[in-house]
């Protein structure tokens, strides 16, 4: 009866696409990882993977406690400041003050022990985290505007605290945790797998990773299951402020010196590990994995660029464009999937 | 209506797929200007695809679709939108914050000379459409302010000032009163006089065939047959959609239990305007016993949700006490209310029930994952799946696994997994908002039997329903809610569908 009719075939677009957009920030790292090895051989060499890694470790860090916040649907712009605050605490602390050190007499430093400076810089996130979640569920403030204020405030914050200058020169035990390797393993690297997995069994498999989720997936169902979402929220900016401390003061250790002007831009390259790693940014939907792979991702992209002698100018544009370019495939693939 | 002209739309052979389902299968329906077709079917029967086709949103896979006789492609929604083709979804396409002319008039607001917005012309305008459906508003009023019903009119003023030659409503009486369907019954009615052609989607056998000339009713997405309205027997209609017959449909228990003591006690309830968006409460006092499903009935804007809300501590109360089993129970959070044992079913299951993204097992469990930890901490997850498993056969829902996305389940199951959670947490009182909206009919039985069931099994259930019929059958006991108070209470034995009308309209006599 009908002349135009078509049989199409019955397998056609399988739940595959479904599939694919899990996978997708993997494939694009093989086949990113393939090519920069046929271009530039040294690019494979175990020296420079390790480099790689090590490179990814400190934004990577605070991309898993990015990933907590943006499954909740919401955003930290303020990392890098605070980033910089908490190195300079956990710096300050090993020399024992906070006055600028280029002396050369660091052998009389009479420091606190590691353990001050690290509990110092976690809870410099935790109370940069604290404040700034306390704000965004108690005043109804967007995540996005008291972020941009923490942006802003930590980092003034950070130069008040130094009063400008570098802290610089820690003791062997403080430089063991950024610049150390247990085997051929960067210490920094082991800290930020061991975190991942971490980060990972909690999302996956304990209540307070569903509630995540939940949370993110549909708030007033949340909140109409019983959750308490707004303490929910709040701990999720706790968690990110807590990795961004341990992240500053990973940095410090690794560069040997803490300063003010320390993780700039960095919540653009945390945002977007997360992003390009699948997590949608309006949340609950991604995963700890997907970020590892999207840290990685962009690592082994700036890596690349530069053995290949790119401007670092036009690294910043390839980057933003790859930005654009995973969520617009996220979007499609899953625009796919509705019916 | 003349029977010999080409019919405005026709489509023959209509099939579309989708990975692992056919959505549509050979199916052909026409409709001519001057007639209201109803679109009849069971949720996932291929009414919303064969709406999509039809809008220009999605394109078929195999068939021809003819538009005043000529082959036509409606590849896109502009292009079914120039022929003459609107479509009125469920969800409507209102820009909340603008007023009814602009809304009306949306990118095609009259210009001066000087390109700027002629204000007093597109209210005159607008006012010359709107009053000829009824809808006797300021035009320069925000569209937030208007009702449901008043939005889905601004919606239809919207389609006869594009001069509509067609006009699919897709579901729209599902979030009407009574009354507001009364009216728009009406309005369909004066549309099919002006010429024009409407397709009328609706669940609501009775409301089809009070308005269609024809009807068209499709199943498991094939056509099951296309009848005149007139001599058409409810029966045939029904048996066309399920093949079951009417009788059991909303069928009522033959043995009802005597209720026990009682579980749910409400005195004085009530709510302030300011902290509440919707009817304010004015001093509720109600009991729900153990074994007895309590319906609740009344339209739209009586307060029946604000009840069921204030009660769960979704919404914040003004002041009243609240008992569970006889003990006074402080409720300012839902989180307290399932504490003390009270679930709720919320009206919108999508926005209020469901996380979409997710799969059925974590929508399943996400109230009651305390019972399935480990250390307090982790998630048993075989536990978690075998207690899905349990309620997936006691309460015959249908999903390929537990891992499957809740969003591609049918509206009857995911009812059931929303349901399935509650009873997760044994509550006391289940409160019910409208368990059936948007479920299929023999979904609906489905749930209906549930709930006796659990009733029976000594939850005290609250159930609240725009259906009338659907109230008369499941509950034991009805209470009529009339602008935040209550205005009856009867056994369900003694009521009858024109008592309740007549005590959720009227005033309520002095208490």
């Amino acid at each position: 009866m009908s002349q135009t009719a078509t049989e199409p075939s019955a397998t056609r677009r399988p739940d595959a696409a479904t599939l694919l957009g899990r996978v997708a920030p993997l494939v694009f790292l093989l086949v990113l990882m393939f090519v920069f090895s046929v271009l530039e051989p040294r690019f494979l060499s175990e020296l420079n993977l390790f480099n790689v890694m090590r490179q990814i470790s400190i934004t990577g860090l605070i991309a898993l406690g990015m990933t907590f916040v943006i499954l909740t649907g919401g955003i930290d712009l303020s990392v890098g400041s605070v980033v910089a605050l908490a190195g300079l605490v956990a710096g300050a602390l090993n020399k024992g003050s906070s006055a600028n050190s280029l002396s050369l007499d660091d052998t009389v430093a009479a420091g606190y022990p590691l353990i001050v400076s690290v509990g110092a810089a976690a809870l410099v996130g935790l109370g940069a985290g604290l404040v700034q979640g306390v704000a965004i569920t108690t005043l109804d403030v967007p995540p996005f505007v008291v972020t941009l204020g923490g942006l802003s405030a930590f980092r003034g914050a950070a130069l008040l605290y130094s009063g400008g200058g570098p802290i610089s020169s820690f003791d062997d035990t403080y430089r063991f945790w950024g610049q150390g390797k247990i085997g051929p393993m960067p210490v920094p690297v082991i800290v930020f797998l061991g975190f991942a997995l971490l980060c990972h069994i909690v999302l996956r498999h304990t209540r307070y990773g569903r509630h995540v989720y939940a949370v993110g997936g549909n708030a007033e169902a949340a909140r109409l299951s019983g959750l308490n979402v707004r303490a929910l929220t709040l701990s999720v900016y706790v968690i990110v402020g807590l990795f961004a401390g341990i992240a500053g003061f990973v940095l410090s250790s690794r560069l040997n010196s803490a300063e003010a002007v320390a993780g700039l831009g960095y919540e653009l390259t945390v945002i977007a590990s997360v992003v390009i790693g699948g997590t949608s940014l309006f949340g609950g939907i991604g995963s700890v994995a997907g970020t590892v792979v999207g840290a990685i991702l962009i690592g082994v992209l700036i890596n690349g660029l530069v053995l290949m002698n790119v401007s670092p100018y036009v690294q910043q544009i390839i980057i933003g464009v790859i930005i654009v370019l995973a969520v617009a495939f996220d979007r499609f693939v899953k625009g796919r999937r509705r019916r | 209506m003349a029977r010999e002209s080409p019919p405005l739309l026709a489509l023959h052979g209509i099939t579309k797929r989708f990975p692992g389902v056919t959505a549509l299968a050979d199916v052909s329906l026409d409709v001519r200007a001057g007639e209201v077709l109803g679109l009849l079917g069971e949720n996932g029967a291929g009414k919303s695809t064969l709406l999509k086709i039809v809008s220009g949103a999605q394109r078929p896979d195999a068939g021809t679709i003819t538009w005043q006789g000529e082959t036509a492609t409606l590849a896109t929604p502009h292009q079914a939108q120039q022929r003459g083709i609107v479509t009125i979804y469920q969800e409507f396409n209102l820009v909340p914050d603008l007023t009814i002319a602009e809304n009306v008039f949306i990118g095609r607001e009259p210009l001066r000379a000087t390109g700027l917005i002629d204000w007093p012309r597109l209210a005159r305008d607008t006012g010359d459409v709107t009053r000829r459906i009824g809808l006797d508003l300021d035009p320069m009023m925000s569209v937030r302010d208007l009702s449901v019903a008043e939005q889905q009119m601004v919606e239809i003023a919207r389609a006869l000032s594009m001069q509509s030659r067609l006009i699919i409503m897709d579901e729209p009486t599902s979030a009407l009163s009574e009354t507001e369907v009364a009216r728009l019954l009406r309005i369909m009615d004066s549309l099919r006089h002006a010429g024009l052609a409407v397709i009328f989607v609706t669940h609501r056998l009775t409301e089809a065939t009070g308005v269609c000339d024809r009807v068209t009713v499709l199943r498991d997405g094939r056509l099951a047959g296309t009848r005149p309205v007139a001599g058409l027997e409810m029966d045939e209609l029904i048996r066309m959609m399920v093949g079951r017959s009417a009788e059991q449909l909303y069928r009522r228990p033959a043995t009802r239990r005597a209720p026990g003591p009682v579980r749910l006690s409400i005195r004085n309830l009530r709510t302030e305007g300011v902290t509440t968006h919707g009817t304010v409460l004015h001093g509720i006092d109600l009991d729900v016993r153990q074994g007895e499903i309590v319906g609740i009935a009344g339209l739209v804007g009586a307060g029946r949700t604000e009840l069921a809300r204030a009660v769960f501590g979704a919404d914040p109360r003004a002041g009243g006490r609240i008992e569970v089993d006889g003990s006074p129970v402080r409720v300012h959070s839902p989180r307290d209310a399932i504490r003390a044992g009270i679930g709720l079913v919320p009206e919108d299951r999508k926005l209020q029930a469901l996380f979409l993204a997710l799969a059925v097992r974590h929508n399943f469990s996400i109230a009651a994952l305390g019972q399935f930890l480990s250390f307090g901490v982790f998630v048993r997850e075989r536990a978690e799946a075998e207690a899905l498993e349990h309620y997936r056969r006691t309460l015959k829902i249908r999903m390929s696994s537990g891992e499957q996305m809740v969003v591609n389940l049918s509206g009857g199951n995911q009812q059931k997994v929303v349901l399935a959670r509650w009873l997760a947490l044994k509550p006391n009182v289940l409160i019910v908002d409208e368990p059936t909206r948007g479920v299929d009919i023999a979904a609906k039985a489905e749930v209906h039997e549930l709930l006796d069931e659990l009733a029976g099994n000594g939850i005290a259930v609250m159930a609240i329903s725009s259906e009338l019929p659907e109230v008369l059958a499941i509950s034991d006991r009805i209470i009529t809610m009339r602008e935040g108070r209550i205005t009856g209470d009867l056994p369900a034995a003694e009521a009858t569908q024109e008592k309740l009308m007549a005590l959720m309209t009227l005033a309520p006599v002095d208490a």
